[in-house]
């Protein structure tokens, strides 16, 4: 891979990691209003992932969907703005934080519902199929996800229909509160592409590299008419399942162990040891993103909120 | 009398439940150890273990096909869908199984059945999270529907929801958790289909649920003040409806508005006031009001929320009209 696109890597990363700080500051400070399900720690998934995809690929995405968001080419101000409850937001302050959506740049929303995005991720899949373009479509959920029946049935259909789709689980080990090993029989979500004929294929979620390469193979598969391939992403979040959470569930040396194995802080080294990038330039990039950052903040603090009456727009075409 | 939040009072009454009946028992996503979503179960694991108060998978479908499967066989579950927006995924197991069973086998099974989950906007929780969607159940015949507004009708419609031998659903209002009330000691069971006269006016009668009750006597506070008296109903179960402390109510004062959170539209306002049309007609002075969320999926933003909901003001309004 070229110098310049490794860097871009590392900066998405960097840009999800910053983006999802501050929004936990802000929500501290009582300025994002509702739920937000933060991404920090599982960056390198979203944005190895993304880095496959063209502007004209969908992804579907989940109620943790600001990282997929940035990585799919979302604009950051927009976002931030709809955090707010701003008329400038992506929604016009209608969606919030769960609902966040781009149909411009592929991106058909987060979504409030655990495993809904699996029931539409094969529509998006069949329609590029049926228009004959080669436009493929990645859709993220999460392991609490892949007990719905929708993971059954959206993936059961995309298998048949051999649909451009790669479903990509973000194994961050709970649903909540549930460890994975008390809502699932199998270790490996993967494992369940052999019910549907697939590939299946586990990853490690915080190699940037490796989920990048996992995905890769699957876009090219899909693209080829070769149909579906499930990817497992194992990876983990750093913050409570939303702000807010206690946590109690889990222990503080689990959450230290996987801090030690930090996509970014990873990733960064690597560049580093490879001569691609110095110490310097990473710093430069962070100092960048900060800014970039605080713009959206402005932008969103600055923006008016909607009219009430605007609640009544949009309901119908 | 000892003050409870209506989240406490749940609780109490499940604990009470559990304890008097062995086959009461809890399911749903995130109840045990870390107590429900909205901290409803508690400590509840603590005391009856993971047995009784059953972690599940996100499987919406599951959690009711699975209480329902017991139900049917047994068992007495209690489960709690996170928020009610969420009975979409479970739809078939609630209205063309739970519902049905008895009445297609010839009357020959009993699911007793209890359905917990809640309602509401005014957290800007967006369209997915928000939603009022009892008045769907009310249209399917099998099904209990009941809606507490106070604590103690919460510990009591409970225990009777728990005990009765068909499904129930409960829907509880998200704001109201934390509400603190008078909740009476030790065993408390309100019957399923009594209407509560929650404050005496002669007027308008406002026929109001949920959390609309409470804004009902706001506006009642208020518009006592101008010389206006509301009698404020709270029915507490729309299926079965007390129809008579309703129709009395509309004798009395031969006005009404009625009020619940839910997208006017289709809303179960709209069944009250069919039945006040049909059976109190001669009584009414004035035509039936209803004030209920603008017809919207509820919006994320503060501003659009408050808009889309309905609140005191538009019950005053509404009253406004009328007298
Ligand atoms: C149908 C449905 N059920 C339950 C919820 C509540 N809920 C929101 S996120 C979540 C956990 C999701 O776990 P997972 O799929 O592993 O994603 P993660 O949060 O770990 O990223 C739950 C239960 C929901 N939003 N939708
Ligand atoms: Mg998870």
């Amino acid at each position: 891979m070229e110098k310049e696109k490794l860097v871009d890597l590392y900066r998405q990363m960097v840009r999800v990691r910053q983006f999802e700080t501050k929004v936990s500051e802000l929500f501290a400070q009582g300025k994002i209003p509702g739920f937000v399900h933060l991404y920090i720690g599982e960056e390198a998934t979203a944005v190895g992932a993304c880095a496959n995809l063209r502007p004209d690929d969908y992804i579907t995405s989940t109620h943790r969907g600001h990282g997929h968001c940035l990585a799919k080419g979302g604009d950051m101000k927009l976002m931030m703005a709809e955090l707010f409850g701003k008329k400038t937001g992506y929604c016009k302050g209608k969606g919030g934080s769960m609902h966040i959506a781009d149909m411009d740049v592929g991106i058909l929303g987060a979504n409030g519902i655990v495993g809904g995005g699996l029931g539409i991720a094969p529509g998006a899949g069949l329609s590029a199929k049926l228009r004959g373009t080669d436009q493929v479509t990645a859709c993220f959920f999460g392991d609490g996800a892949s007990n719905q029946t929708t993971f059954h049935e959206g993936i059961n259909i995309a298998s048949i229909w051999r649909l451009p789709v790669i479903f990509i689980c973000e194994n961050n080990q709970y649903g909540i509160s549930l460890h994975q090993s008390k809502h699932q029989r199998v270790a490996d979500v993967a494992d369940r592409a052999v019910a549907y004929g697939i590939p299946g294929v586990v990853v490690d979620g915080n190699d940037v590299m490796a989920v990048y390469e996992a995905v890769g193979e699957a876009v090219k598969r899909a693209r080829a008419g070769e149909g579906p391939t499930l990817i497992e992403a194992k990876t983990y979040r750093w913050h409570g399942h939303f702000e807010g959470d206690p946590t109690v569930y889990r222990s503080e040396k689990e959450l230290a162990e996987w801090k030690e194995r930090c996509p970014i802080l990873r990733f960064g080294k690597h560049l580093v040891e490879m001569g691609v990038a110095t110490e310097q330039e990473l710093d430069t990039i962070k100092a960048e993103v900060d800014n970039e950052v605080e713009e959206a903040v402005r932008f969103a603090e600055e923006s008016p909120l909607p009219v009430p009456e605007e609640a009544l727009e949009d309901i119908y075409a | 009398m000892r003050q409870l939040s209506y989240s406490e009072a749940i609780r109490e009454a499940l604990r009470l439940e559990m304890r008097r009946d062995s086959n009461v028992f809890i399911l749903g996503e995130d109840v045990g150890q870390f107590g429900g979503c909205f901290g409803v179960t508690g400590d509840l694991w603590k005391e009856f273990g993971e047995d009784r108060v059953r972690d599940t998978p996100i499987s919406e479908t599951a959690i009711i096909g699975t209480a329902v499967g017991a139900a049917v066989t047994g068992m007495r579950p209690v489960a709690e869908i996170m928020f009610c927006d969420f009975l979409t995924v479970c739809m078939d197991q609630l209205v063309n199984q739970a519902a049905k069973m008895r009445y297609m086998f010839g009357g020959k099974a009993v699911v007793p059945l209890t359905v917990r989950t809640p309602v509401g906007g005014g957290i800007s929780a967006a369209a997915q999270h928000s939603q009022s969607l009892e008045a769907w159940f009310t249209h399917v015949p099998g099904l209990k529907v009941v809606m507490p507004s106070t604590a103690a009708d919460a510990k009591g419609l409970l225990t009777a929801a728990i005990r009765d031998d068909n499904p129930v659903m409960f829907f509880e209002h998200k704001l109201l958790y934390p509400v603190k009330g008078d909740v009476p000691e030790g065993e408390y069971v309100i019957p399923l289909g009594q209407a509560d006269v929650k404050r005496e006016g002669s007027d308008v009668t406002v026929i109001a649920t949920s959390i609309m009750v409470n804004r009902a006597l706001e506006a009642a506070e208020a518009l006592a003040a101008e010389g206006i008296s509301l009698e404020v109903i709270d029915p507490r179960t729309l299926v079965p409806l007390d129809e008579e402390t309703i129709l009395a109510s509309v004798e009395k004062t031969g006005r009404v508005v009625i009020a619940h959170e839910a997208v006017t539209r289709s809303g179960f306002g709209a069944e009250i006031a069919a039945i006040i049309a049909e059976k109190a007609l001669d009584y009414l002075d004035a035509p039936i009001k209803r004030v209920g969320s603008k017809p919207a999926p509820i919006p994320f933003s503060g501003v659009l929320e408050q808009f889309v909901l309905p609140g005191s003001q538009d019950i005053i309004a509404a009253v406004k009209e009328l007298v």
